[in-house]
């Protein structure tokens, strides 16, 4: 079709699509006066029931793990599909010996930037580790730890130092923390399967509310979750970087 | 309530995790051994929920949350046999998939292992599910698998672009899908699917509920491919990697049609009930425009897997036809066909990817005649046409019996003609295929050359030199064919498809043994019996197919006979169709929202 | 008011799809359809919220408070983490697209037109 008949199509089938939605909209209760059962029943048993205080992470590791086991193993995909679009060709090579090592830097990066980078390295790493750890008690958890945890290692590249990234991070290692932590997260529902006999059910003890170690398996889950989430964001960061700063055609470089 | 339950899922994850970490030691060898040990691990299991379930139906709550005092918090896998019959059968696939691939990719070890066996435990995951939110959760799961999977041989455009187009539309269908899930959510208070439908039970349908149904719809029926929400498949399957289309065509979209029977007989069976009628007539129409569309666009294609995926597409719209029926002898009909077209249109890619590999094209006018040499591989694919064309008294024939059967008896006897011309053009397609190819009948060019050269393959997808052709690569199609030939004459193989069909049905028993684990028994169900009408249409669609197949082939001097004026009408028609599958993911997006509001008005006009 | 937020989902929707539509660049392309995602967000939102809720943290409340619905936070978890994947996926085809076309105008991509 061309461009005129395509957005002229959307012209009639957009606003078509608005009304039915508004349509059927209408039929939601009142903002601010939903009364669904559901959410109330979770905020009244996982405290008594699990020990947790922060209700999201108790259905995200507890009450709807599974939905989460295919969360993680979305991630796991898209990771692995990531890896495997952005491989190295036959047709490309990659370049990266130490003497580039330069050529990678940011050219301007001052030594007041490097050195505040640097810096933050282990700041937001025991941030991260901090978020994973809390997730049964205050907002966090695996996800959003792990992706600060992975957020740590790339303030180096702001220091202009990706070689060194690489090799601080290498690509093999990353794979095999992704690959863990997912293995883990399920294996964590199997201990379930096999010590109280149904998948992904609770098998540990469940502590004193408000306490670190509380919420039973809750805590170990989020750590699994947080190292999955840490390898596969750096590993997807990384494939992107190597493309932009060191995969090469063959053809371009001669 | 077997403890393997969640295994058919939990384990090819598992595996994957495994195949990834073990990728630096390089050894192919290993990749395939646990790939094929845990796909055909995966087959058992399912085999043993299959027949668990099969006396009664099996209600498996994760984390031990069962419902209590009438409230649903926790994520079942509600196992019914049609559900673990569909998880063994895409297992099935899977193994053939991986069998068929053991030669394959040296660019990528262990990734693609992974990803195929991701891909097998998210659709097990989508068959059993009880939950609406999981549903869409496996969805995706299936979605981001096999985005990565078509693009495997990134070395070319073609690939890219199909993965572009894939991965865009199914994403938007995706979002439909959570509208849908918040719509419901909003106004039952419940995820699960059992108790959602218990709770609309209780009203009438109102705007919500009707255009929470179409969006949930028209998202699951991008996945099947229904018109006009079809135009990324094409592109996909005629680029991804062989063994991947079997996947795709064999299995992946018919869950699309499976996740719309489950959710209108689980969830909104009991608000739509006194539209029914209206219901019926929505879903038979979008079934025969589908069906339609893709016979004739297959017809048109020169480049054979593309060809294949038309011809899915327009298999796809019997699907929608035999669910929209409404019925529970209809859809045992399309149950029967699924497996039947399934394996069928598994072994006839399967030929394709062995032309593919040996002269480095799926054109069919290049190959015009070099299949000679090939004598097994084309003896299979011209079966696998004849097949396809619903020839008594195989699988597809058995299948497209009991949903005609339930046609006529809803008064929607003329399906029986649209079946046919389907079931002709699909036919008479691959059946041309095969004589051009290896038998050399027919003119060596036709028209669209430029279309040849998108059929050509830079790369090689195999380890192997393309003089060889792995014993694999012809074993697995031709012991698929077998099993399509079997699989209906197997006694009692059909009748206890029915019965499934008969519990898959029942809205008020699902409830009951989800929610409240009651035992159920099922009234007897009397298994239907083939007719002599039957096998006059089974014999009268060979006969199209065989027919159309002659006329493609010979008949250029019939077609020159025909009056200039009805030529020139039928090739602007012929390039209009054409043109709309464009390539451009802007249109096709244009033709979602354009199908996905016209399916919401209609709903809302006729059903509110 | 009480129909503004759902409002803004539909109108999100069907601006992203507008987005999709009319894009020449494919990563405007990508960007649309995390649009057409951010939807579904406020919608699942907006329907759990409750008037004057807490967060649903239990720590340190007591106990008679009234908690917005945590259960449409975590399908919007899910929500957030099935962007992110895909949009990885998409962008490293786009990577792809643009060094084996030349080019990421949806139009110059089309070598199997019919």
């Amino acid at each position: 079709m061309s461009r005129r008949a395509r957005l002229g199509l959307f012209a009639c089938a957009g606003p078509a699509l608005a009304v039915v939605l508004v349509l059927g909209f209408r039929g939601l209760p009142a903002f601010g006066h939903y009364h669904g059962v559901y959410g109330l029943v979770v905020n009244g048993v996982e405290l008594s029931l699990r020990h947790a205080t922060d209700m999201v992470t108790a259905l995200n590791f507890d009450l709807r793990a599974f939905d989460t086991l295919g969360e993680e193993f979305i991630l796991f995909a898209a990771v692995t599909g990531v890896a495997l679009l952005l491989r190295e060709l036959r047709d490309e090579s990659q370049r990266g010996s130490a003497a580039d090592d330069g050529a990678h830097s940011f050219s301007g990066a001052s030594d007041g930037l490097r050195g505040a980078s640097l810096l933050l390295v282990p700041l937001i790493v025991a941030l991260g580790v901090y978020i994973v750890l809390h997730g049964a008690l205050t907002p966090g958890g695996g996800f959003q730890g792990g992706l600060v945890l992975a957020a740590g290692p790339l303030a180096a590249l702001l220091a202009g130092r990706y070689l060194a990234l690489k090799r601080l991070a290498p690509h093999a290692a990353l794979e095999v923390l992704d690959a863990l932590g997912a293995a883990a997260y399920a294996l964590l529902g199997l201990g379930g399967l096999v010590f109280a006999s149904i998948y992904v059910k609770n098998f540990l003890p469940l502590g004193i509310p408000g306490h670190l170690l509380s919420g039973g398996f809750m805590a170990l889950n989020s750590i699994a979750v947080g190292l999955e989430v840490t390898g596969a964001f750096l590993l997807t960061w990384t494939e992107f970087l190597d493309q932009a700063l060191l995969i090469r055609r063959r053809s371009e470089r001669s | 309530m077997p403890h393997v339950s969640a295994l058919p899922i939990v384990t090819p994850f598992v595996a994957a995790t495994a195949l990834v970490a073990i990728r630096p030691l390089a050894r192919h060898w290993l990749d395939d051994l646990i790939a094929v040990a845990v796909a055909a691990a995966v087959i058992a299991l399912c085999a043993v929920l299959l027949y668990r379930s099969g006396s009664q139906p099996v209600t498996y709550w994760m984390g031990g949350w069962r419902p209590s005092h009438g409230v649903t918090i926790g994520i079942s896998l509600s196992i019914d046999p049609l559900g673990a019959g569909l998880a063994a059968f895409s297992a099935v696939l899977v193994l053939a998939a991986l069998i068929y691939s053991l030669r394959y990719f040296d660019a990528a070890g262990g990734l693609y292992h992974a990803l195929v066996l991701l891909f097998g435990g998210a659709m097990a995951g989508f068959c059993l599910t009880g939950d609406l939110f999981n549903l869409v959760v496996f969805f995706e799961l299936m979605g981001t698998v096999a985005y990565a999977l078509t693009a495997h041989r990134i070395e070319e455009r073609a690939p890219i672009q199909g993965a572009i187009n894939f991965a865009v539309t199914n994403s938007i269908a995706g979002y439909a899908m959570f509208i849908g899930v918040a719509l419901l959510y909003a106004r039952t208070g419940a995820l699960n699917m059992a108790q959602i439908g218990a709770a609309l039970d209780a009203h009438r349908a109102d705007p919500l509920v009707v255009v929470a149904m179409a969006v949930l719809f028209a998202g699951f029926l991008t996945k099947a491919a229904a018109v006009p929400l079809h135009f990324w498949l094409a592109d996909a399957h005629a680029v991804a990697p062989t063994p991947v289309c079997v996947l795709f065509s064999g299995v992946m979209i018919e869950l699309g049609v499976y996740a719309v029977a489950r959710l209108y007989w689980v969830m909104f069976a009991g608000p739509m009930h006194p539209h029914l009628i209206a219901l019926r007539a929505i879903l038979v129409a979008i079934g025969v425009t589908t069906a339609l569309t893709g016979a004739v666009m297959c017809f048109l294609q020169r480049h054979v897997k593309r060809l294949l995926a038309f011809s899915s597409i327009s298999h796809v719209g019997v699907f929608i036809c035999g669910l929209g029926l409404l019925g529970h002898r209809a859809l045992a009909g399309v149950a029967v066909y699924v497996i039947g077209h399934g394996l069928t249109k598994a072994a006839l890619f399967l030929c394709a990817g062995v032309l593919l590999h040996r002269f480095a094209t799926i054109d069919e006018f290049e190959l015009h005649g070099r299949g000679r040499e090939l004598r097994a591989v084309g003896i299979a694919f011209a079966l696998g046409g004849v097949l396809l064309a619903g020839a008594p008294p195989f699988t597809l024939f058995a299948g497209k019996s009991l949903i005609e059967a339930a046609a006529s008896g809803s008064g929607y006897g003329w399906l029986i003609a649209v079946f046919t011309v389907v079931s002709a053009l699909t036919a008479g397609a691959v059946l041309r295929v095969a004589g051009r190819v290896f038998l050399g009948w027919g003119p060596a060019s036709g028209p669209d050359p430029q279309q040849a050269r998108a059929a050509r393959e830079r790369v090689d997808e195999l380890r192997d030199a393309r003089e060889h052709t792995p014993r694999t690569m012809v074993a697995v199609p031709v012991a698929l064919l077998a099993a399509a030939i079997a699989v209906a004459l197997i006694p009692g193989a059909v009748p206890a498809i029915e019965r499934a069909a008969a519990r898959f049905t029942d809205h008020g028993a699902y409830a009951a043994w989800v929610l409240r684990g009651a035992g159920v028994h099922w009234p007897a169900i009397a298994p239907s019996h083939v007719s002599f009408d039957d096998v006059l249409y089974g014999l009268l669609s060979s006969g199209g197919a065989l027919a159309l197949a002659a006329l493609a082939l010979f008949g250029a001097p019939l077609r020159a006979s025909l009056p200039g004026s009805l030529r020139a009408g039928l090739a602007t028609a012929v390039a209009g169709l054409r043109g709309l599958h464009s390539g451009h993911v802007g249109d096709y997006v244009a033709w979602w929202t354009a199908g996905a509001s016209a399916l919401g008005a209609v709903c809302l006009l006729a059903l509110g | 008011m009480s129909f503004l937020p759902y409002a803004v989902a539909v109108w999100l929707f069907v601006a992203g799809l507008w987005g999709v539509v009319a894009s020449r660049n494919l990563v405007r392309t990508v960007l649309c359809l995390s649009v057409v995602q951010s939807s579904t967000y406020v919608l699942l939102l907006g329907v759990g919220y409750r008037s004057a809720g807490r967060a649903p943290i239990v720590a340190d409340v007591p106990v008679v408070s009234k908690l917005v619905d945590p259960t449409v936070q975590v399908l919007v978890l899910t929500d957030i983490v099935i962007e992110a994947t895909v949009i990885a996926l998409l962008l490293a085809l786009v990577v792809q697209a643009h060094k084996r076309f030349g080019s990421v105008d949806p139009a110059d991509l089309r070598p199997l037109r019919d």
